[in-house]
């Protein structure tokens, strides 16, 4: 690998001087590993033994959220002296299969989603009965205990749905629309059940194409010339509040646009005021807890809630904060 | 060429065992299998054990059975693009036919045989009747289904998936046939392995034994020359749809009992898998040729690929790039032992 490397690096550098005439003296890849250098890696902290704990997941194939998730548990992973898989499906089925694969290779430690808890019930018991130790993250909260997990860390989505409501109350809104980018997920109709719950004014669902960004546009920007009342957008992912402003902008419409998580460029929006505000579940550290407690377990017997979840969220990002985090999410830890 | 051969009609010849072999069509999937699985017992321990390969078998088996039918249909020269969401739908039926009757749950699984086998028998009958190209027809149906999927189970449940039917009677009953577990030798194996089994032994029968085979050969090979020699191509083509809807069905109840809820949303890129499985067997794209076995060989290149791939601890970004790999090598390697076997003849 290391010598797959070497070669790619010089193919790299070979092509990168023939067009060295072109160089740019700000931002690309040379800021980035400034950047890089300048934050943490390194090695091991501790000398326990070398544990392998798997991470399965229900996302889809190149998944922002997720990236940053697996950021944080290889950053924990690194530091605890383990060894970390990753793997995903968005379908239950496979889902459940790569838990049992994983209880097949007899890992130390499993870290799942339930984001379809029921199809996850049979495999997550044979890893119990194996006596492996499975922490759950991001969605689950209600079935981690039953199914036998040490605890969960997340979010709880209507809570930050509330949240959402309470801050667009503060900022004097009256109709809202709810964007949600994928039919059929359950956390998405709870935060926008929690938006409705808290929010003083009428909130309308929107059920875009989340695949497909010019229609998601297309879709915000139509509802948008249609009803000028709304006065507030909110996104439930961070690459659709951009495509939000752009409907917006087009629409001409006045509609405070907001969203829930973050990436790089949601915390460049919110610094120069194009978006109103950003809910936050923290990502990393859902990655980076999840990983650090089951180490903790092996190693001290810790648990971590005292059999309640494990709160990573909301937090409420405004433009106050927006610019100490833009170098962190551009590093794709926040 | 001896004057002997002469008198005796060509089909009658005798071939030596070894010809007929490369004839078959499944035999470059079959040394495509031996390579998968070598290799990836060589780098991943795991993937030998008992536990492991069960699990393999397990992810097979829930491609496998939706592989048979398709390749049947492949080889009768159509293809069914609802096959992957029509799983999700045949598990929504039952499920929110036993709930919202508070019926046994066994009713739902009848009425859901009797819906799903009739989204198949609307395939084949508009196939037959429009003369428009199955894509365009299946494609049509798959959207369909993708939104009734989703807007029928939000407008009876209210929510997404469908609500537990596990405390329902004839729950129990339906999971051990349709999901439960083999303990063989200490090993668990899931009984989908089992139903696997039964359908690629059906339908190779079916294929090489009976009348209705040598139809759906000929049917594949070429519609109007069958219809001239009196093949019911209309009923063979309705006939096949509907088998790959009581695939769905077995697919679709095993979804029902193993998880007890259905999220709605699933089953869509399915049935390209199902397609996938069935060419890496050895069917042509272009109908009349292609295997049952193959299609289960097919099954099992792509489950131990897929489960291969995590036991190995590789990236799983890359998995469908090796799939991919995979599937274009296995077709090449398909071709030149057909070429090689055709000159031999």
């Amino acid at each position: 690998m290391a010598r797959f490397r070497t070669w790619v690096g010089i193919a790299v550098a070979g092509a990168l001087g023939a067009s060295l005439a072109g160089c740019s003296s700000t931002g690309g890849k040379r800021a980035e590993d400034a950047r890089k250098a300048a934050s943490a890696q390194g090695g091991a902290a501790v000398d326990t033994p070398r544990w392998t704990f798997a991470m399965i997941t229900h996302s889809g194939d190149g998944d922002t959220f997720w990236d940053i998730v697996q950021n944080g548990a290889e950053q924990a992973a690194v530091k605890d002296n383990i060894k970390f898989l990753y793997s995903h499906d968005d379908e239950a089925q496979q889902q459940a299969q790569l838990v049992d694969a994983a209880v097949d290779k007899g890992v130390d430690g499993i870290i799942v989603t339930l984001a379809k808890p029921d199809a996850m019930k049979a495999a997550l018991a044979r890893a119990t009965k194996a006596g492996i130790p499975v922490i759950t993250v991001n969605s689950g909260s209600a079935e981690s205990k039953a199914f036998g997990a040490l605890t969960h860390i997340g979010q709880d989505e209507t809570i930050a749905g509330e949240a959402v409501g309470e801050e667009l109350n503060r900022r004097g809104r009256k109709k809202t629309l709810c964007v949600l980018h994928e039919q059929g997920n359950v956390g998405h109709e709870q935060r926008c059940a929690g938006v409705r719950k808290t929010f003083d004014g009428t909130v309308r669902n929107l059920y875009v194409e989340g695949t497909d960004m010019s229609a998601v546009q297309a879709s915000i920007g139509a509802k948008l010339q249609a009803d000028r009342s709304v006065d507030a957008v909110v996104t439930l992912g961070a690459p659709y509040a951009g495509t939000a402003v752009k409907a917006r902008q087009d629409a001409g419409s006045e509609a405070e646009t907001v969203t829930f998580d973050l990436n790089a460029k949601v915390a460049a929006s919110l610094k120069d005021g194009t978006l109103g505000f950003a809910v936050d579940q923290q990502p990393y550290l859902q990655g980076y807890e999840a990983v650090d407690l089951l180490w903790l377990h092996k190693y001290n017997a810790d648990t971590l809630g005292g059999g309640r979840p494990v709160l990573t969220g909301p937090q409420i990002i405004t433009k106050d904060q927006a610019a100490a985090l833009e170098q962190y999410a551009e590093r794709g830890t926040r | 060429m001896t004057a002997t051969a002469l008198m005796v009609d060509e089909r009658l010849l005798r071939t030596s065992p070894l010809r007929r072999l490369l004839g078959r069509p499944e035999l470059g999937s079959v040394v495509g299998a031996l390579a998968v699985f070598l290799f990836f017992a060589l780098v991943a321990d795991s993937f030998v054990r008992a536990a492991g390969l069960s699990t393999v078998l397990y992810a097979a088996s829930t491609i496998g059975i939706m592989a048979v039918p398709v390749a049947l249909l492949m080889i009768g020269g159509e293809f069914d693009l609802s096959a992957g969401v029509m799983v999700t739908s045949s598990a929504l039926i039952s499920s929110m036919f036993s709930f919202q009757m508070t019926a046994n749950v066994w009713v739902g699984v009848g009425v859901s045989l009797l819906v799903t086998l009739a989204i198949g028998f609307f395939n084949g009958f508009m196939l037959t009747r429009t003369g428009l190209p199955s894509f365009i027809i299946t494609l049509g149906t798959f959207l369909m289904l993708t939104g009734m999927n989703l807007g029928f189970t939000k407008l009876i449940s209210g929510t997404v998936s469908t609500k537990t039917i596990a405390d329902m009677e004839g729950f129990a009953s339906a999971r051990a046939v349709f999901a439960s577990v083999l303990t063989v030798g200490g090993v668990d194996f899931k009984i989908t392995i089992l139903w696997w089994l039964g359908l690629v032994a059906l339908a190779s029968w079916i294929l090489l034994r009976t009348r209705v085979g040598n139809w759906i050969f000929a049917v594949g090979g070429g519609k109007d020359a069958a219809r001239a020699v009196g093949v019911p191509v209309d009923r063979t083509r309705i006939g096949l749809y509907m088998g790959v809807s009581l695939a769905a069905w077995i697919a679709g109840q095993h979804l029902l009992f193993s998880f007890d809820v259905v999220q709605s949303g699933e089953g869509v890129g399915k049935e390209l898998t199902y397609i996938i499985a069935a060419v890496i067997g050895g069917c042509l794209i272009t109908g009349g040729y292609g295997s049952a076995i193959g299609s289960a060989v097919g099954a099992l290149i792509f489950g131990m690929t897929d489960k291969g791939i995590v036991f190995a601890e590789w990236n799983p970004d890359w998995f469908k790039f090796f799939l991919g790999a995979m599937l274009l090598l296995a077709t090449l390697l398909n071709a030149w032992v057909r070429k090689r076997a055709e000159a031999t003849k």
